[in-house]
C-alpha cells in the first residue's frame, strides 16, 4: 500500500469522527476550555457586587470608582511588564520599592534640579530601563536566579527610596503638567443632561464599537482561513459581558469627572504590550522561551537578548508607574509604592499567568490587578482592619494559583488527542 | 518464539522469572512476550541494540511501570510479585543502578550510602553507626577513600561503587546494573568487574546490561539477547565459550523488510558542510567528549551517523549547532568551502543549518503552544511586515508545510502537546523546512513513532535531498542507517571509528566498529 493511500484512509477516519453535539455538550465544552478566563471575569463581577452591597453603594459610586481606577493604573502599568517577566519563568520582586524610588527621582529632578517635567519623566523611564537591563544581564547572561537578583534590588531599592528623601523628607511636587498625569481628566468638550463629560462618552462608545468590530473581523478572518472559531453563543456572550462592564464604567465616569490621563496612559501601555505579545517576533520568542527554554534556544532564539529586553520593558514600566504614583500623591514620599509588588505579582497570577511560565496575557493580568485593587479598596471602605486585609490578599493569591493549576488539569483532560495512527500496513510491502 | 534455549546443566533454581512480559506504548510495542529467567547466584548479562527493550524490561521489573500497565508475570523466589513503585521492588530485594547515578553530589559518601534508609536511634540519625557501617561497606568494596568526602569529589568509578554500596546496604538479593561501565576507564571497569565477581561469591545475583561485549564475555554466566522487544536467545556461557560474532548476529539479525521508500541515488554534488579535527571538551563532565572528528556531507546526500548510546553523536550535533551546551570546542568547520563558526543557534539558523532534536518533548517543541506557533518559531523574520507578524501570511505558510509533511490534526491551531508522537515529529520537521536550510541535522528522526509515520518521515527526507538539501542523520536503528544513508560514519567513544559506503555496509560490520 502506498503512502498516499494510507494518508487518504487516515484522513477519511479523521473526518468521520466528529459527531454533532447537543447544546448542553457545547456549553459544557466551552466552559471547560474557557474555565480560566470566564472565572476571572466572574470573580471580578462578584467582588464588585459584594462590595457594592456591603458598602451600601459607596463602593460603586463615581468618586470611588475614579479612585479605584487611579490606583489600578499604577499597579496595572507594572503588571503589564510583570506578565512578560512571569511568562519567561522569572519574577521581579523589586517593582514596589523601585517604583517609589523612581517616582521620587522624578520629583527631585523637577523640584530640586528644576528640569522640565517631560524631561524628568523621560529620564526616569530611561533610568528604569537601564536598571532593568542590569537585572536582565545578571539573570540571562550570568545566570543568577531572578529571585535573588530582584530580592537584592528590592532591599537596595528600599534604601535608595529612603536615601532620596532623607534630607528633605517628603518633597511636594508643584509642576502642573506632572500633577495632571494622575489627577487630571480629559476636558469634557460638551455636556448634556446628567452627562458631565461628553468626551468620555464619545471615547467610550467609539472604544466599545471598535472592540466589537475588531472581534468580529478577527473571527471572520480566522473562519476564512478555515480555522476553528469560538461557538457563536459564547462569542456573543463575551461581547455582551465586555459591553456591560465597559458601559457601566463609562457611564459612571461620564457622569462624573470623565476619563483620567492615567487611564489613557495605561490603555496605551496595554495596547503596546498586548500587540508585542501577540503580533511581534519578540512576543513569540518570549512565549517560546517561557514554554520550553531549551527548544526555544535550539530554534534560534537568543535567550540572553530576550531576557534582557523583557527586563528592560519591565524597568521602563516601573519608571512610568513611579511617575504615575508620585503624580497621584503629588509628592516624593519615603514609603511610596511599598508592598505594591505583591499586588502586581498577585494580579498576574490571578489574571492567568502560569507560575510555571509560558502562559500569560497582559489583558488578563490587568483584570487580575483590578481584582486585587478592588479588594484593597473595598475592604477599606467597609472598614475591615488592615491586618485582615493582608490575610485576605495572601489567601486570594494562593487560591488563584491553586485554581489555575486545577483548571488547567481539567481543560487538559478534556482535550482530544489526534487520531491514533492506523496499524502499520506498510511493513509487508 | 524462535529462540534456541540451551538447557543449563545444573538443576534450575531461579531467583527471578519474568514470563510473557508485554509492554505497549501508544503506537509501539516495546516488549513483546519477553521471557527472562535469572538463576540464583549467577551473573546474567542482558544485551541488545539501543531500543531493543532492555531498559523497558528493567523498568517493568523495578516497578517504574507499575503492575497493571504491562501484561505477564514477575516471579521472585517462586512468588508472583506485583510492584506498584520502586519502593515495592526495593522492599523485595531488587536494586537497579542506572547509568545516570542517583547520588547527591554535595553529600559525603557515607550519607549517600544510607540516604533514604538512614540508621535511626530514638528517632534521630545515629551518625556513629552510620559511619561504622559505611566504613565496613567501603572496605567490602575495596574503596580506600575517606567516607566523609563529598561524592562530587571522587571519580566516576568510585561513584559507581558507592551506588553499589547503597544498594548492598539495603540487603539486596538481585542487583541490576544498567550500562555501569559506559563512562568508566579501563582500570575502573576491571575493578568493577572484580567487585561483581566477589559479590557473586557472596551469593548476590547480578544482572548486567552492557554494550561492551568483551566484558560480557569475561564475566557472564548466562547471556540473554533482546531484539525488537523479543527474547532472541538465552545462552549458557558456563557450558561453552560464547564468541562475539555469535552475540552480534543475534543482536542485529533481523529479517530485512522493505520499510524504506525507494530513492534515486543521484551522484551527490559538492561538499556542503565539513568539520575537520573537531574536538569538544565538556566542562561539566571535566573530560573531552569528542576527539578529532573529520566528517563531511555533500549536496543531496544523506550521511548516517551510527553508534551506541554515549558515543558522542548528539554531542557532536549540539557542538556544531551553536554549541548551546558551551563545550570548549576546537577544530575547523566549513560551509560551502568557507570557514564558519556558529556562536549561537541563531547564527546557525542564519547560516541555513537546522537541527531536529533527539527528544522532541524535552528540547524540540513548545508543547503548550499550537502547531502554527512551533512551525514558525525558527523563522519569524520571514513573516514580518514592519514590526508585526503578518497573520494571513503566517497562516498560509503554516498551512502549506502542514500539508507538505501531512500532519494529521484538527487544524494548525491544535496544541502540539495533544498530538501523537508521529505528528509531533512531523511538526519538528516542518518547523525546520520553513527556513529552507541547506544542511539538516536529524537526531533520531523516527524515535518512538510507529512504522507508518516512520515511512512518511523517510519520504520527506528523500524529497528534501532530491531538492539538493544535505542531511546528517544520527540514528541508533541500524536498518534505518543502512536503508536511508548514502554514506555512514560509525562513532565510538567520541571518535569516528569508521566511514563506509552504505552499499558495502552491513549491520554486523557497523556493530563491530561501534562496540570498538
Amino acid at each position: 500500500m502506498s503512502n498516499t493511500q494510507i494518508s487518504a484512509i487516515r484522513k477519511a477516519t479523521v473526518a468521520d469522527s466528529t459527531p454533532r453535539e447537543t447544546i448542553g455538550q457545547s456549553i459544557s465544552r466551552v466552559i471547560r476550555s474557557n474555565i480560566r478566563n470566564s472565572v476571572m471575569f466572574l470573580v471580578l463581577i462578584i467582588v464588585f457586587v459584594v462590595f457594592a452591597v456591603w458598602s451600601k453603594g459607596t463602593f460603586v459610586n463615581s468618586f470611588n470608582l475614579t479612585m479605584l481606577v487611579a490606583q489600578t493604573c499604577v499597579v496595572g502599568v507594572m503588571a503589564c511588564g510583570m506578565t512578560l517577566v512571569i511568562v519567561i519563568r522569572h519574577i521581579d520582586l523589586s517593582v514596589g520599592y523601585m517604583c517609589g524610588f523612581l517616582g521620587a527621582v522624578a520629583v527631585i529632578l523637577m523640584e530640586t534640579v528644576h528640569l522640565p517635567a517631560i524631561l524628568a519623566i523621560i529620564m526616569v523611564v530611561a533610568l528604569g530601563a537601564v536598571i532593568g537591563l542590569g537585572e536582565g544581564m545578571l539573570i540571562g547572561k550570568v545566570g543568577i536566579p531572578a529571585f535573588v537578583v530582584t530580592l537584592g534590588l528590592m532591599i537596595a531599592g528600599h534604601g535608595l527610596e529612603l536615601l532620596s528623601t532623607q534630607k528633605t523628607g517628603t518633597i511636594i511636587a508643584n509642576n502642573a503638567f506632572f500633577l495632571q498625569l494622575s489627577n487630571g481628566f480629559l476636558p469634557p468638550i460638551f455636556t448634556f443632561g446628567t452627562i458631565s463629560s461628553g468626551s468620555t462618552l464619545v471615547i467610550g462608545v467609539v472604544g466599545v464599537v471598535l472592540f466589537v468590530v475588531l472581534q468580529i473581523s478577527s473571527r471572520a478572518r480566522l473562519a476564512s482561513h478555515g480555522l476553528v472559531v469560538e461557538d457563536a453563543w459564547w462569542f456573543i456572550l463575551k461581547i455582551v459581558l465586555v459591553f456591560a462592564i465597559v458601559g457601566f464604567l463609562v457611564y459612571k465616569f461620564a457622569t462624573f469627572n470623565g476619563i483620567s490621563y492615567a487611564l489613557i496612559i495605561l490603555g496605551a501601555v496595554v495596547v503596546f504590550v498586548a500587540s508585542l505579545q501577540s503580533r511581534t517576533r519578540l512576543g513569540r520568542h518570549i512565549f517560546g522561551l517561557g514554554g520550553n527554554p531549551e527548544a526555544a534556544e535550539l530554534s534560534g532564539v537568543n535567550v540572553v537578548k530576550v531576557t534582557a529586553l523583557v527586563f528592560v520593558i519591565m524597568g521602563s514600566l516601573v519608571g512610568l508607574g513611579g511617575v504615575l504614583l508620585a503624580s497621584r500623591m503629588a509628592a516624593a514620599n519615603p514609603t511610596a509604592g511599598q508592598g505594591s509588588e505583591l499586588l502586581v505579582i498577585a494580579g498576574c497570577f490571578i489574571g492567568g499567568c502560569s507560575p510555571a511560565g509560558g502562559i500569560g496575557r497582559v489583558t488578563g493580568s490587568l483584570i487580575g490587578a483590578l481584582i486585587m485593587q478592588s479588594l484593597v479598596s473595598g475592604m477599606l471602605i467597609v472598614h475591615i482592619a488592615i491586618s485582615y486585609q493582608y490575610v485576605v490578599q495572601g489567601g486570594i493569591l494562593v487560591l488563584a494559583v491553586l485554581f489555575d493549576i486545577l483548571s488547567r488539569r481539567i481543560s487538559a483532560a478534556t482535550r482530544v488527542v489526534d487520531q491514533p495512527p492506523a496499524t502499520p500496513a506498510v511493513v509487508s510491502a | 518464539m524462535s529462540s534456541d534455549q540451551e538447557a543449563p546443566a545444573v538443576a534450575d533454581d531461579f531467583i527471578l522469572e519474568m514470563q510473557g512480559i508485554t509492554k505497549e506504548f501508544p503506537g509501539v510495542k516495546a516488549l513483546d512476550d519477553v521471557n527472562f529467567k535469572v538463576r540464583r547466584g549467577e551473573i546474567h548479562c542482558l544485551v541488545g541494540e539501543n531500543g531493543a527493550g532492555k531498559s523497558t524490561l528493567m523498568k517493568v521489573l523495578s516497578g517504574v511501570y507499575p503492575y497493571g500497565t504491562y501484561d505477564g508475570q514477575i516471579i521472585l523466589n517462586g512468588e508472583e510479585q506485583r510492584f506498584h513503585s520502586i519502593s515495592d521492588s526495593e522492599a523485595a530485594g531488587i536494586a537497579i543502578i542506572y547509568q545516570e547515578l542517583a547520588l547527591i553530589p554535595e553529600l559525603p559518601i557515607h550519607e549517600n550510602i544510607f540516604f533514604g534508609h538512614e540508621i535511626l536511634r530514638n528517632g534521630m540519625i545515629d551518625w556513629n553507626e552510620t559511619m561504622t557501617q559505611a566504613k565496613a561497606m567501603l572496605d567490602r568494596l575495596r574503596i580506600s577513600v575517606n567516607p566523609e568526602t563529598p561524592v562530587k569529589d571522587v571519580s566516576v568509578g568510585i561513584q559507581q561503587l558507592v551506588e553499589i554500596g547503597k544498594a548492598l546496604s539495603k540487603n539486596v538479593q538481585l542487583l541490576i546494573l544498567d550500562e555501569p561501565t559506559a563512562a568508566l576507564s579501563e582500570d575502573d571497569c576491571e575493578n568493577l568487574l572484580n567487585i561483581l565477581r566477589e559479590l557473586k561469591a557472596e551469593g548476590i545475583t547480578c544482572v548486567l546490561i552492557s554494550h561492551k561485549l568483551r566484558e560480557v564475555q569475561a564475566i557472564a554466566d548466562t547471556i540473554t539477547v533482546l531484539r525488537d522487544g523479543k527474547t532472541i536467545t538465552s545462552m549458557d556461557a558456563t557450558a561453552r565459550k560464547i564468541e562475539q560474532p555469535e552475540i552480534i548476529k543475534n543482536m542485529v539479525g533481523r529479517e530485512i523488510t522493505n520499510v524504506f521508500p525507494p530513492r534515486e541515488h543521484v551522484t551527490p554534488g559538492d561538499i556542503c558542510f565539513e568539520v575537520r579535527d573537531w574536538s569538544a571538551y565538556d566542562p561539566k563532565q571535566g573530560r573531552e567528549i569528542l576527539h578529532n572528528i573529520n566528517l563531511n556531507v555533500r549536496r543531496g546526500e544523506i550521511v548516517g551517523i551510527a553508534g551506541l548510546l554515549g558515543a558522542g553523536r548528539t554531542e557532536l550535533a549540539l557542538s556544531i549547532f551553536g554549541n548551546t551546551r558551551h563545550y570548549g570546542v576546537s577544530g575547523e568547520m566549513f560551509m560551502n568551502g568557507a570557514p564558519v563558526r556558529f556562536g549561537s543557534s541563531a547564527k546557525a539558523v542564519d547560516s541555513r543549518v537546522a537541527y531536529v532534536t533527539e527528544d522532541r518533548k524535552r528540547n524540540g517543541l513548545v508543547l503548550m503552544q499550537d502547531i502554527k506557533f512551533n512551525m514558525t518559531l525558527p523563522d519569524l523574520g520571514k513573516l514580518l511586515s514592519g514590526p508585526f507578524i503578518d497573520e494571513p501570511k503566517e497562516i498560509a505558510l503554516s498551512r502549506r508545510y502542514f500539508d507538505e509533511v501531512d500532519i494529521r490534526a484538527r487544524s494548525i491551531e491544535q496544541i502540539v502537546g495533544t498530538l501523537s508522537g508521529g505528528n509531533q515529529q512531523k511538526v519538528s520537521f516542518a518547523k525546520w523546512l520553513m527556513p529552507e536550510p541547506e544542511l539538516l541535522i536529524l537526531d533520531e528522526p523516527t524515535r518512538g513513532i510507529d512504522v507508518g509515520a516512520k515511512y512518511e518521515i523517510y519520504c520527506i527526507m528523500n524529497d528534501l535531498v532530491a531538492k539538493g538539501m544535505s542531511i546528517i542523520m544520527i540514528s541508533s536503528e541500524l536498518p534505518e542507517i543502512l536503508g536511508m544513508s548514502d554514506r555512514i560514519y560509525v562513532m565510538s567513544e567520541g571518535s569516528i571509528a569508521d566511514e563506509m559506503n552504505a552499499a558495502d555496509a552491513t549491520e554486523e560490520a557497523i556493530m563491530h566498529k561501534a562496540i570498538g
